[in-house]
């Protein structure tokens, strides 16, 4: 039996974390979310129990296989779930002000001013039939009617320059469809930085990108979140693009975190059985010749999920105490922070490795 | 864009000319003109002076080169009836074609819209469900069937307007909504596919994201991307309808071109009949031109070189 030796606190990770507003606290809390989605008329948990912060001007990244309800956590935190979504429980502050109260007029006017969001597919996101300039200036005047019209134009001139777009003066009156995939990725991010928001949800931006362009992009956020001290919520299933970019990482799957923790300690040190899985299956990690390691087995379709740990049927540790839920468990890890983990057996390390 | 119209035009002359072959060569087969136009009365000598003043006697190929011969003067020929230009007779009808066409597109714009609007944003609201039953009802019922119960109920019954001729505004009421009929359902069917299609997309998310109002989404993004199709579909009705507002002119009673079409197709009065669809074949030409134009203004995406 591999037990916990670990100096477990068990609870949740909030319990150590600021709850009022103010600087101090984390721009973005979302704290125990539970959503639904009405699926032929049943109600299927798709997030089940979701608890991350984000600090400001912090750079945090949330990993996990497609369907793990990565997307729907920044969706929700945004208000912008589809019809067919609903919360069940939990919260989500947004500079201690649980955004889950609030109508949707009240979330009208922080959505792509104080806090915004990015899409996949950067040839799907902006409007085929409008103007550059149409799409870009709404964002502005739809906040501040007030603004006079050459304000806004030369506001996001500064903004096409600041993500590294040549001639912004001529791209502001092309159509989408006269630009290339990572040139729209970027109009995307420069309509979302704006208006300077706290907080950017960035869902898989640049994974429809080719490599060379998802690292300057990558840079270019990177640098653009450092000097605007914007938070940034970055959802990959991609672990080296969190490498490289984020101080954080949260792992989820099947609608839940199952690890955390600074993003040195979790890849470095990843003691859940599927972030080790993640890791070892990325390509870089294995060597050549030899076929790479796969996760055996798919994720769980949500309506089919098994009770207790729903990595249990993947996971090459699972027995059965894992039919039960696992504890969320928090300690401290080496670089400081917290490091979050919901697993029965999870790998240890000592400071010559791995100790299984 | 010159080299594109070039070709347009080059293409319509062409199907003008296959048009006006096969017309011909079809009318020339189902009868003699002579045998209805000419009193039966008449003496045999009578008979035969109709025939070469028509230039009926001539062998068909000599009759159609004639034909083409005059069409290149700008001369569609004299209709064998009324024996007046026949290019005169129908252009005094179309008017009247065109009033009866442009209020019943109009009404479908104006009703089709906002209902396909709203059975697009509201796919499941008991509104919605009436609409689309409603459209169902649209496109199903007869148009000579709901004409004349329009005629029963609210000229025969209810007295509220004249069962036909062509005068006021209240002429038109009963044939425009007649005619109308069909085109809202085609409009709130495709209106309100555009919009639940292009309200699944990420341009409307994004949009949202942005913090635009719904109302900015819908109208300016949804909008102007479920027009696409729509322009198209409605280009091609609207040929239609004037060409062929037939069955809604006769129940009416409506002095339009439809009506003359009818007449003259009974009586082989070829000229007209030649006339009538060589206008109509330039009509469809023209619209699908302003079509594909008006296409190239709302999707920059389509150019044409």
């Amino acid at each position: 039996m591999h037990d916990t030796p670990i100096t477990a606190v068990p609870g949740s990770a909030t319990a150590n974390m600021p709850d009022a507003a103010g600087d101090s606290g984390p721009v973005l809390a979302v704290e125990d979310l539970h959503v639904n989605f009405a699926i032929r008329d049943a109600q299927v948990p798709i997030l089940r129990g979701v608890t991350l912060h984000v600090g400001k001007g912090e750079i945090v990244g949330l990993v996990g296989e497609s369907g793990s309800g990565k997307s729907v956590t920044g969706l929700t935190a945004m208000r912008l779930l589809d019809r067919n979504g609903s919360v069940a429980g939990g919260r989500v502050l947004f500079r201690g002000d649980d955004l889950l109260q609030h109508d949707q007029e009240y979330m009208r006017a922080l959505r792509g001013d104080r806090m915004a969001m990015i899409f996949q597919d950067p040839l799907m996101t902006l409007n085929p039939v409008l103007r550059i300039d149409t799409q870009m200036l709404e964002a502005l005047t739809t906040h501040y009617p007030a603004m006079p019209r050459e304000e806004a134009r030369q506001r996001c001139l500064d903004a096409l320059v600041k993500v590294g777009i040549p001639a912004p003066e001529e791209r502001l009156e092309t159509y989408p469809h006269q630009l290339s995939g990572g040139m729209r990725q970027r109009i995307a991010i420069a309509i979302a930085m704006l208006n300077r928001p706290d907080l950017i949800i960035a869902d898989e931006p640049t994974t429809a990108l080719d490599v060379t362009i998802q690292a300057q992009i990558l840079y270019e956020m990177q640098q653009l979140c450092r000097e605007s001290s914007t938070a940034l919520l970055w959802i990959t299933h991609d672990l080296s693009v969190v490498a490289g970019l984020a101080d954080r990482v949260y792992v989820m799957y099947s609608g839940k975190i199952v690890e955390s923790g600074t993003v040195d300690d979790v890849l470095d040190k990843p003691m859940h059985p599927y972030t080790r899985g993640l890791i070892m299956s990325s390509p870089g990690n294995n060597e050549p010749g030899k076929p790479l390691f796969q996760i055996p087995g798919m994720a769980p379709i949500p309506a089919e999920r098994p009770c207790g740990c729903a990595f249990r049927p993947r996971c090459p540790r699972a027995d059965g105490q894992c039919e039960s839920d696992p504890v969320e468990t928090s300690f401290a890890c080496a670089g400081g922070g917290d490091h979050t983990l919901s697993c029965f057996h999870p790998y240890e390390y000592s400071d010559k490795g791995i100790v299984l | 864009m010159i080299a594109y119209l070039i070709r347009r035009f080059w293409q319509t002359f062409i199907t003008l000319l296959i048009m006006s072959l096969l017309v011909f060569v079809g009318v020339y087969h189902i009868g003699n003109p002579a045998d209805i136009l000419v009193s039966a009365q008449a003496t045999p000598e009578e008979y035969e002076m109709f025939i070469r003043n028509m230039g009926l006697d001539k062998p068909m190929w000599e009759q159609y080169v004639t034909f083409l011969g005059n069409l290149f003067q700008g001369d569609l020929g004299n209709s064998f009836v009324y024996n007046e230009p026949a290019v005169d007779l129908i252009f005094r009808r179309l008017p009247a074609t065109l009033e009866l066409t442009f209020a019943a597109m109009g009404i479908a714009l104006v009703f089709g819209l906002p209902l396909g609007i709203y059975a697009g944003l509201k796919p499941k609201s008991g509104l919605t469900r009436c609409i689309m039953t409603g459209s169902i009802l649209g496109f199903s019922l007869p148009t000579f069937w709901i004409g004349l119960m329009m005629v029963m109920v609210f000229a025969v019954w209810l007295g509220w307007f004249p069962a036909s001729g062509r005068g006021g505004l209240s002429h038109l009421v009963l044939p425009a909504i007649n005619l109308a009929l069909f085109k809202v359902s085609l409009v709130i069917r495709l209106t309100r596919a555009g919009v639940l299609e292009n309200m699944l997309m990420d341009y409307v998310r994004f949009a949202r994201a942005k913090g635009l109002s719904e109302t900015r989404v819908v109208v300016v993004h949804v909008l102007k991307n479920t027009l696409i199709p729509l322009v198209t579909v409605l280009g091609l009705e609207l040929g239609n309808l004037i060409a062929f507002a037939v069955v809604t002119e006769t129940i009416f009673a409506w002095p339009g071109m439809g009506k003359l079409i009818i007449d003259s197709i009974t009586v082989l009065d070829r000229p007209v009949i030649l006339a009538y669809l060589l206008i109509v074949v330039v009509m469809f030409s023209l619209i699908n031109l302003v079509v594909d134009i008006l296409y190239s203004v709302i999707d920059p995406r389509v150019r044409y070189e």
